[in-house]
């Protein structure tokens, strides 16, 4: 299947306009050496139709957690989008488009955007937001190099009870600046040891990252972190589920300087963990140190109201080796998805969310209090994630689940051998019905595969 | 203008979207702590769906028009792609679920990669880099720590001063410090003044190839061998890969590491700024730097190998942008190798005829064959007192978008131009003679280019007041109660 729709002979009139008479002196300046010989090992052109077998069989050779009773987490979860987020993608003038560099003909992206910024601060009760990150794990890394930059220290604190995918990418982010990152244990109640991160900060840090809830789901003592890291000098960066939001105390509440956070529960598919969708929120003093594109409110020279990028001076495409950040391409699909689903959802219906997901993810924990064996060591204090130890291992508990078409959660003894034993991470959205929590239940206590 | 969605959202009532709490006797009342409402929109759906359609009858896009942003590659984005993306086997996966149960994703991930080293002529890819800086900043984390292991320090990146902007900010972000050479008087890199600045404290020189002017580095074989020979490594930027399918492989002419560009070389939308998925390629010697996890084949299957000691660790909270590798895969699939070629091919053909037909009318300060992309100059209109501003803003007027404009910076009065491929010589001609057109006016009737655009939903707007005094963030109220 091609897409070009010039025929040979417009192909030949062109190159005898341009003056030349065959492609390949178009090419001259190409050293023949340098050509491939022969044709790539690709394989021949495909139809339509044996594009979409083809792919398609690979789609069908997947068994997606959306079909079945997901109890993953993690950063990523499975919730309900409304269909209205799915038809305004699909408009070919937001999904064909390009950067707003014209303006003047990209209001449509820009008012969205900049919509989208307005619910990001109002949900993190932040000053302004930025169009968009790549994911939370590059949004917490941009967010450590401002905090560096404003603060002039490269060291900074991060919890243990962090993910360690998004640990991960701090380090290697970390590395070229040589920022030391260290950690702030977690107490029994599975939330930051404050003893030790007042320790830690015997020596300078610009800032303490906090995760709210963190990994674990737990919901940290935030105004008292935040004193904290005040009261040693240091930036407050909160790395927050933006779900969580609804119900719980937002950053701009507790003084955090930086909101960082991961906005794919906000109408965005699971999609295998990508595109996701960063969010990033600061305090005024602090927008002019922020990576990436900005949408500024202005008018036109009739004074009609209008947006347009700004602040384009912190950017690499005017400041290059002095910009904020290398970002240029984003997420500005997935913004516009977050903007949809918030504003059909809409202050009710969003809030609605957030309590069932907490309801649902009590239910269950209730549920397996009851279960002999099963040990759940942080409490209740969590949003919609918790830790659970299994009786028995968990690779055969997930496995007995899996084959009931539950996937009972995220394995986490291999990365945080602190927990002991075998515990995992369970989530709960929305989305999960009773029968399924029940059943999810009912595996636990050594019962599945009856019902 | 539209009214914000908060002035129309304000005292109305939302949608029902989800079925009613069914553990109605959980309390959760102790977990909450927020004080008041967020401040979200309350707006019933037909009014959401205007606003929505209204915000879109405002934006340009590739399915309206022609769009020849340089070095954006505005190909058209075939419509089934996104048909097959949206399959629930494709968006319904967890990236934590068992392997098992991903095998079909494996293997589009690890036949997408396998593609990318055929096409590139590279030894192996990670597609965890989600856009094309992205990938510049791996590429630079794996350069960094293969000096670091060899304990070689080397802090310098050599990057010409026609690159892109990113170039050199990624560079930084790595720890390096980017050193700009001039290009020379034909828009190439000079080996002479290349030779002159390589030395032991050299980790990289980074080029795009062709360049941002359109313009393919003759002297490739001799550059590359010049750095190499001061123990550097090569890093191509492929934004510009559009050029190159089937014609020249990188890793072939000894590119050490690279990043192409799905959503440019291999059709998959720009989203009005992302997502993208900026892949990242090297050669035999780097592959163990790649990011993890990567697909292996393993049994008769795929798997996740996350071990790597060499490895520079992971950019991604997962394995990247996986939705846009489902569309860049079709997209190869249906091209095929004849296919590839063409779509270099028939992009050079395009931007040589335009350039020739642009020609006459702007200034080209380097002509000659280009390959997929030309910068034209609107320099001779100055005298006229028009800039180049003004001719993109008056194309906009005529329906059309402008291209990349001030870019590269080595030109004056830059007008960057891409045609692209997938557009047919009547609508190439029909850009020609609105740039004609245009060129005309700014002599007999400059005031007109001035005053542009006219015809859009929004005149030139006040950049100015908004760096000065942003606004970003919709001040007033929404919501109320219910």
């Amino acid at each position: 299947m091609s897409f070009i729709q010039n025929t040979d002979s417009d192909r030949e009139e062109m190159l005898r306009a341009t003056g030349v008479s065959s492609f390949e002196q178009l090419l001259s300046p190409v050293d023949p050496a340098l050509r491939v010989k022969g044709d790539l090992k690709l394989g021949r052109p495909m139809s339509e139709t044996e594009v979409r077998s083809h792919v398609g069989a690979m789609a069908s050779r997947n068994r997606p957690a959306g079909s079945l009773a997901s109890f993953l987490g993690g950063g990523i979860y499975d919730r309900f989008i409304p269909a209205t987020v799915r038809y305004v993608l699909s408009r070919s003038e937001f999904y064909t488009s390009y950067t707003p560099y014209q303006a003047e003909v990209s209001q449509g992206t820009l008012q969205a955007i900049y919509e989208y910024q307005t619910m990001i601060a109002r949900l993190t009760a932040m000053d302004a937001a930025n169009a968009s990150m790549y994911d939370a794990a590059t949004s917490l890394a941009e967010a450590m190099f401002m905090a560096c930059s404003i603060k002039r220290s490269d060291r900074i604190l991060v919890p243990a009870a962090l993910s360690t995918r998004v640990r991960a990418v701090l380090e290697s982010y970390a590395a070229g600046r040589r920022i030391r990152i260290e950690e702030v244990p977690w107490t029994d109640e599975g939330t930051m040891d404050l003893g030790r991160a007042e320790e830690l900060f015997s020596e300078k840090a610009s800032a303490l990252v906090m995760a709210n809830p963190n990994y674990f789901g737990m919901i940290e003592d935030a105004a008292r972190i935040s004193d904290l890291a005040h009261s040693k000098g240091a930036l407050l960066v909160a790395l927050v589920d933006p779900v969580s939001l609804a119900l719980l105390s937002p950053p701009g509440e507790y003084g955090a300087d930086i909101a960082v956070g991961e906005g794919q529960s906000l109408g965005i598919p699971q999609s295998f963990g990508g595109p996701l969708l960063g969010f990033m929120a600061a305090r005024q003093e602090y927008i002019r140190k922020c990576p990436g594109r900005l949408i500024s409110a202005t008018t036109d020279i009739d004074g009609k109201r209008g947006y347009v990028m700004t602040l384009q001076t912190r950017e690499q495409h005017i400041r290059r080796e002095k910009a904020t950040s290398n970002i240029c391409s984003n997420e500005g699909l997935c913004a516009l998805s977050a903007a949809v689903y918030l504003s059909t959802m809409g202050e009710d219906g969003f809030r609605e969310v957030a309590r069932q997901s907490a309801a649902k993810s009590h239910a269950l924990y209730r549920l397996l209090s009851g279960v002999e064996g099963c040990v759940m060591p942080f409490g209740d204090n969590f949003f919609q994630e918790f830790v659970v130890r299994m009786p028995g291992s968990s690779e055969s508990f997930l496995s007995q689940a899996r084959a009931e078409g539950i996937l009972g959660g995220i394995p986490l003894s291999g990365d945080y051998p602190l927990l002991g034993g075998d515990a995992i991470l369970v989530a709960v959205t929305e989305k999960r019905t009773r029968a399924e929590i029940e059943k999810y239940g009912d595996i636990a206590a050594g019962k599945g595969g009856g019902r | 203008m539209s009214a914000t969605i908060f002035e129309k959202g304000t005292g109305g009532v939302s949608g029902r979207y989800i079925p009613e709490n069914d553990f109605p006797e959980e309390r959760i009342d102790d977990l909450i702590s927020r004080s008041g409402e967020v401040g979200l929109p309350r707006i019933g759906q037909q009014d959401l769906i205007r606003h929505y359609v209204e915000l879109a009858s405002k934006n340009y896009h590739i399915d309206k028009g022609m769009y020849p942003l340089g070095s954006c590659t505005m190909k058209y984005n075939p419509v089934v792609n996104e048909e097959i993306a949206r399959l629930d086997g494709f968006t319904g996966l967890h990236p934590a679920q068992d392997e098992e149960d991903v095998q079909g994703a494996l293997e589009l991930i690890y036949n997408l990669e396998s593609a990318l080293c055929e096409i590139t002529g590279m030894s192996a890819f990670s597609l965890q880099p989600v856009a094309g800086a992205h990938g510049e900043l791996t590429g630079m984390m794996i350069a960094r720590d293969y000096f670091r292991g060899r304990g070689e320090d080397r802090n310098v990146v050599i990057v010409p001063d026609s690159a892109h902007g990113t170039n050199p900010a990624s560079v930084v972000i790595c720890g390096f410090t980017p050193k700009t050479i001039p290009s020379n008087d034909k828009g190439l890199i000079d080996p002479e003044i290349l030779e002159k600045e390589v030395n032991e404290k050299t980790a990289v020189f980074m080029l795009t190839l062709p360049n941002t002017l359109g313009l393919f580095e003759k002297e490739i074989a001799r550059i590359i061998e010049i750095v190499h020979r001061a123990g550097a490594l090569v890093y191509m930027d492929g934004a510009n890969m559009n050029a190159l399918l089937g014609l020249v492989r990188p890793g072939s002419i000894g590119i050490d590491i690279m990043h192409v560009n799905l959503h440019k070389t291999f059709a998959t939308p720009h989203g009005g700024g992302g997502p993208g998925s900026g892949p990242v390629g090297v050669r035999e010697h780097l592959v163990d730097f790649l990011p993890v996890p990567r697909v292996v084949r393993e049994g008769g299957g795929f798997a996740f190998d996350h071990v790597s000691e060499k490895s520079i660790g992971k950019v991604h909270s997962w394995y990247g942008n996986f939705n846009v590798f489902v569309k860049a895969y079709a997209y190869i699939c249906a091209c095929g190798a004849s296919g590839l070629r063409a779509v270099s091919e028939n992009a050079i053909i395009n931007a040589n005829y335009l350039m020739s037909r642009i020609g006459k009318w702007y200034d080209i300060k380097y002509p000659g064959p280009c390959m997929h992309e030309f910068v034209a100059s609107g320099r001779n209109l100055k005298a006229h007192g028009v800039r180049t501003t003004d001719v993109a803003k008056r194309l906009l007027d005529y329906g059309l978008h402008a291209p990349t404009v001030y870019f590269p910076l080595i030109v004056e009065e830059a007008l960057m131009i891409e045609p692209v491929e997938t557009e047919k010589r009547e609508t190439l001609d029909h850009f020609a003679s609105v740039m004609e057109r245009i060129s005309i006016e700014a002599r007999e009737n400059p005031q007109i280019l001035h005053d542009a655009p006219v015809t859009t939903p929004v005149r030139r707007l006040d950049e100015a007041a908004a760096a000065r005094n942003p606004d970003l963030c919709w001040a007033g109220p929404a919501g109320g109660p219910e």
